[in-house]
């Protein structure tokens, strides 16, 4: 296997051991697993074009998974990312419908819109203390019926070809690679921008917040603040993630169903911790590729599809067993396996 | 914990491996669940005397105005309806439980239909419409019907059922109410509604596509089909009725994909296969997301295969403009007309067909600029044979949906 095996002796440059204690050596690993089958099945699947077909069918996947990274490395989940997608492209296809003039209005609108989701997901949760889980729940439901009751129940209407550029286009005639596409361009773009806000003050807010908002707060982080910010920006990544699959294959009724979990599993799978304050972008972004890579490895395989929901979880929770054996999950307190003797308290004396 | 980490990473590989070894064999394994050739119709889907029936009713000449095909039933047995006969039709109130608007066929039915009532309404030949919208949950569909049997003021009752085996029983409870009762779409294994409306059926829709693929493929081509969801009665009899026709013919079936309809994932799965190998023709169990299919070849570089979509719009304008070998298998979207019709038949207590067989043609290059120009103002996501040129409030009604 090509995978690097970290040994125990050797001291290794304080970048790379920071690179393998936030998770993101097992994902790598996996990915470089599942590349090695892939290949094995699609000799093919490496010279650039395929690469970069599979590059952007991923690409909004990790713009989402970096969305979704923001949120729960600060101690909150995001269920509503796939009614967002949907609703986005629902509205966009209906704004839009085939007028070239009208498509950067409606992509600024989308971005409004995209804002004022997040911004309600946020104050509510931390205003209202409603649990991000019901919060974002909720939203989902909202979204997801206000845009059938808005359609009828099914989309109408139809992206311009200008909408369709991010998602679809791309340089053309690069050497080796042929098409390099946007989608890739803007999704390892904001990755990038997702990196350097991590390392900045506002991400050492986000983080301190995720593991300990009590004390983050004792040492002066507005975590009410950080926290809304945080569900603003994974609905911005929503948006662009819609932009981009609504461009990749237009406008149909699915668009966008089911694609939080699979954003949250591809967050996971990188080793970022739910529950908050560990885990690193890089990790979620890679965690997203896997995921999009098990999709392209079952269809190579022609494994049934009725299965592949069941091969996908066991790989996952083989995935994060596998990291959380190798320490580099580790988890906060309130998460960590109670020990196995609990003392129980007396009968009678009020528990803390 | 050495031991386990390798033991992980061991099993982990291990699967990734077996599932590589066990299934290593992409030119005959036809997706899988089939197992074998995959050209086999499984026989929980496939009844050869009803797919016989239904290939047989393509060439007969329906009854009916010819300019009214949701008007028209073939080979129909009548059956009397003087005992439901309304003193006042104008004031008979007509329910309808709806299995769901979760698809664009079923949106713009939908829409023709409630149009119908209107011109209905205005004819005074029924009264009041009232709907109830299940969102595709059984149960949910279950408990509307008894709603409306408990209320007592149905004067006749449509069901648009949203599985088979499940709504018979409650399908059964509206018939001993005692009020006509009118199922369309998919059927309930019961024949105790005055009226069970359908176009042709699965089998017809799937032979459609499958022969066109056979006649304008050379011998040896390959053809991928791309399928929305197993275990749906309408959908398999599609899927079976082309296993039938691509077994007994040369082209040779690459696989079958699952898609939901989804667009980023019908263009995933045949870049894919685009990446694998020469892909000739597709064919596909209902026209969602065929343009995204098309979009896939057009991205790779490579000439579009002769495909079936379906008549929803955006395929049938992608297909003019291409100029693609291609056809549009109809299931025919006018029939959301005919139970309201049926319903205003019976009150006057004029006979129907016990069973009313629609026409279900599919529409071919001759035809196509016919249809484009005469839905030249719809949107895309509406269906061509929708058959509510004549209504009141066309076009608005469609476009401004």
């Amino acid at each position: 296997m090509t995978a690097p095996t970290p040994s125990a002796r050797r001291p290794y440059p304080a970048a790379l051991a920071a690179f393998g204690r936030g998770g993101t050596a097992t994902v790598l690993l996996l990915l470089v697993l599942v590349f090695v089958v892939i290949a094995t099945q699609n000799p093919s699947f490496f010279q650039g074009p395929p690469l970069m077909a599979f590059a952007k069918k991923a690409a909004p996947l990790v713009v989402l998974a970096v969305g979704q990274y923001l949120v729960i490395v600060s101690g909150e989940f995001d269920l509503s990312v796939g009614s967002l997608v949907g609703a986005q492209v629902v509205i966009a296809a209906r704004l839009i419908d085939g007028e070239e003039g009208v498509t950067l209005p409606v992509i600024g609108l989308m971005l409004a819109f995209g804002l004022l989701v997040g911004l309600v997901n946020g104050l509510v949760t931390t205003l209202l203390k409603v649990p991000s889980i019901i919060t974002t729940l909720g939203m989902m439901l909202v979204l997801f019926g206000a845009v059938r009751y808005w359609t009828g129940g099914a989309p109408t209407g139809s992206l311009s070809e200008s909408f369709r550029v991010p998602g679809r286009g791309g340089i053309e005639d690069v050497p080796f690679l042929g098409q390099l596409p946007w989608a890739v361009l803007i999704a390892l773009a904001l990755t990038v921008v997702a990196v350097f806000l991590m390392r900045s003050p506002f991400g050492r807010s986000l983080m301190a917040t995720g593991d300990n908002d009590v004390a983050a707060a004792f040492s002066g982080v507005r975590v009410q603040r950080t926290r809304t910010l945080a569900f603003v920006g994974s609905a911005l990544m929503a948006t662009v993630a819609a932009i981009l699959i609504g461009g990749y294959a237009g406008v149909t009724a699915q668009v966008g169903q089911g694609l939080e979990f699979t954003a949250i599993t591809a967050v996971v799978l990188g080793g970022v911790v739910l529950g908050g304050g560990r885990g690193t972008v890089v990790a979620a972004a890679l965690g997203a590729l896997t995921v999009e890579a098990l999709f392209t490895l079952f269809n190579q395989l022609y494994l049934p599809s009725t299965i592949q929901p069941s091969v996908q979880g066991l790989i996952i929770i083989a995935a994060v067993a596998y990291a959380a054996r190798r320490g580099e999950l580790r988890l906060p307190g309130r998460l960590r396996r109670r020990p196995d003797h609990e003392p129980e308290p007396p009968l009678g004396t009020p528990r803390r | 914990m050495r031991i386990p980490r390798m033991l992980l990473a061991g099993t982990a590989g291990l699967t990734l491996m077996l599932s590589a070894c066990t299934t290593d064999a992409p030119d005959d394994a036809a997706g899988g669940e089939g197992g074998g050739t995959g050209l086999t119709p499984d026989a929980e889907w496939f009844d050869p005397a009803e797919y016989e029936a239904q290939l047989a009713q393509r060439e007969i000449e329906p009854e009916g105005p010819a300019d009214e095909p949701w008007s028209q039933a073939i080979e129909p047995e009548w059956t009397d309806t003087a005992e439901f006969v309304h003193d006042s039709p104008e004031d008979a109130t007509v329910c309808f439980s709806n299995a769901s608007v979760s698809n664009p066929w079923r949106v713009t039915g939908f829409i023709t239909m409630e149009q119908q009532v209107e011109a209905l309404q205005e004819e005074g030949r029924i009264g009041d419409f009232r709907v109830s919208d299940a969102a595709d949950d059984d149960n949910q569909q279950i408990s509307d019907i008894q709603a409306f049997v408990d209320s007592g003021d149905c004067d006749a009752i449509i069901i648009s059922p949203s599985t088979t085996a499940t709504l018979t029983p409650a399908v059964e409870t509206a018939c001993e109410s005692g009020v006509p009762v009118i199922v369309f779409d998919r059927g309930v294994n019961s024949d105790c509604m005055v009226t069970f409306i359908h176009p042709i059926g699965g089998y017809a829709y799937g032979a459609d596509a499958a022969e066109f693929l056979v006649e304008n493929l050379e011998p040896g081509s390959t053809v991928l089909a791309l399928r929305i969801l197993p275990g749906v009665d309408v959908l398999e009899h599609r899927w079976a009725a082309a296993q039938e026709i691509f077994g007994g013919s040369d082209l040779e079936v690459l696989g079958y994909e699952f898609t939901e309809g989804d667009g980023a994932k019908i263009k995933d799965l045949v870049s894919q296969h685009l990446q694998r190998g020469e892909v000739n023709g597709i064919w596909m169990d209902a026209g969602d997301g065929a343009v995204a299919a098309l979009e896939a070849f057009e991205d790779a570089g490579r000439p579009y295969p002769v495909i079936s979509g379906e008549d929803e719009l955006s395929f049938m304008r992608t297909w003019d403009e291409e100029g693609l070998t291609a056809i549009a298998p109809v299931y025919s979207n006018f029939q959301w007309r005919t139970p309201v019709l049926a319903a205003s038949m019976i009150l006057a207590g004029e006979e129907v067909p016990a069973e009313w067989v629609l026409p279900q043609e599919p529409i071919r290059q001759d035809e196509l600029q016919d249809y484009l120009d005469r839905n030249a103002d719809m949107p895309s996501l509406h269906y061509a044979k929708f058959g509510g040129e004549d209504l009141p409030g066309f076009p608005e009604a469609w476009t401004d949906r």
